[in-house]
């Protein structure tokens, strides 16, 4: 459909940030009945969670090294290696932990949602649903978005510890920063609000990307381009999403 | 229904993961969370400081350079307004002599605090329970500005500026 009036972009949209809202509403007015099928759930939870757990760890291993070279190089030059434990710590928690998760979660589980429900659209599936007085709104969507919300905090902290431990791996293994000294001076800088701030943002994020995934997905157009089109739309808009937020949320607890 | 042994199982796992995860981050890093791991071997030994600056617990305690053991404990004797530094010596260094003389010195120009002891000549050793006597604090650096501008400016012109080297505090 192209409309040759410019100010129909902006109307455009408005109008998709209107039926996102509204699918979002509804979506969580399903999210209490789907409680009682915990089946659903879990299996969601296994796809979204436990699934990425490998990538999220073996990229939470490796950033957590490069964090430990790249501090160290940049803080010996004052003289300040010991400073290793806090760079490293706080930029997981605060940073690099929740971003990273999400964008490797959007790329990871996001697509799946989004190719697994828009496929389903495609093959009439939540017609037949719908037709069977099966609500594919609380059947299919709530549980996915669910597992997505649930997953996501845990993902960022897993993310977080292995993170760290390859940064320690890096800075006291390799380039000799004294042990005590590294999670000592951890132990001094880093406070719970730190860690919150880390949890508040996964949930923002996990929330954020499990709708985009589940709306691109549920309005995906019925053919096989849009199937494809909705998965792209999935990645693209939640990475945007993401960091978009990533600075208002910073903002808002600094 | 084997397909939902393994989809139950490793669910389990991956949540059990995150907790144990967010445990440690709530638990461990900040130093204000309960710790856990046991204790270390090693001796301990104490000295009193009239200022430990930023030393930590876990800062390392070194003799001529070389780790020795770390810091296991501060607190503030409330009796003799000092600071009481424990530490663990590891086993194997069992042979420091009694009148040693511990300092507490700075990693770097700004790095973190740790504490120095420089050999004495008793043939007594330090064992479990000793207190170093011979002390020096930590020298903090805003003092030793504040004591150079005072000296340089008796030294110069007058003492106009030693009232204004004093910049208000943030």
């Amino acid at each position: 459909m192209i409309n040759p009036r410019p100010g129909s972009y902006l109307l455009g949209g408005i109008r998709r940030l209107g039926a996102v809202t509204v699918f979002f509403v509804r979506l969580l007015l399903r999210c209490v009945p789907s409680l009682s099928r915990p089946r659903l759930l879990i299996m969601q939870v296994y796809n979204a969670g436990a699934r990425s757990l490998i990538i999220i760890m073996l990229a939470g291993l490796f950033v957590g090294m490069v964090l430990g070279l790249q501090g160290y190089d940049l803080l010996q030059r004052f003289g300040s290696e010991e400073a290793l434990g806090t760079a490293a710590a706080l930029g997981l928690l605060r940073e690099l932990a929740p971003v990273i998760t999400a964008l490797l979660f959007a790329g990871r589980a996001g697509t799946a949602l989004a190719s697994e429900i828009g496929l389903m659209r495609a093959t009439d599936q939540l017609t037949a649903m719908e037709i069977m007085a099966v609500d594919p709104l609380g059947y299919v969507a709530a549980p996915r978005f669910l597992g997505g919300v649930i997953a996501m905090p845990l993902l960022t902290a897993i993310f977080s510890m292995i993170g760290l431990f390859g940064a320690q791996l890096v800075g006291v293994q390799l380039m000799r920063v004294d042990r005590g000294v590294f999670w000592s001076q951890t132990q001094g800088s880093v406070d719970l609000h730190d860690v919150s701030e880390g949890m508040v943002k996964s949930v923002v994020f996990g929330i954020a990307c499990s709708l985009i995934a589940v709306y691109e997905g549920y309005h995906a157009e019925p053919t096989a381009a849009g199937v494809g089109l909705a998965t792209t739309r999935t990645v693209v808009a939640s990475s945007v999403i993401v960091l978009l937020f990533d600075y208002v949320l910073t903002a808002a607890f600094l | 229904m084997q397909s939902n042994r393994t989809l139950e199982i490793g669910t389990g796992l991956f949540v059990l993961l995150g907790f144990a995860a967010l445990l440690f981050l709530t638990t461990q890093l900040p130093a204000s969370g309960l710790k856990l791991g046991g204790q270390k071997a090693g001796y301990y030994v104490t000295a009193q400081f009239d200022n430990i600056g930023d030393l930590k617990v876990g800062s390392p305690v070194t003799m001529s350079g070389v780790r020795v053991g770390e810091v296991a404990g501060i607190h503030f004797d409330s009796r003799i307004y000092k600071a009481v530094v424990r530490m663990r010596i590891d086993p194997q260094y069992n042979e420091i002599p009694d009148d040693s003389f511990a300092s507490i010195q700075t990693e770097g120009l700004l790095g973190g605090k740790y504490v120095g002891i420089s050999p004495g000549g008793l043939d007594t050793y330090l064992k479990d329970g000793s207190r170093i006597d011979m002390t020096q604090s930590a020298i903090v650096l805003e003092t030793l500005i504040n004591k150079f501008f005072a000296s340089f400016a008796s030294k110069g012109t007058g003492d106009t500026e030693q009232s204004t080297d004093k910049e208000p505090r943030k």
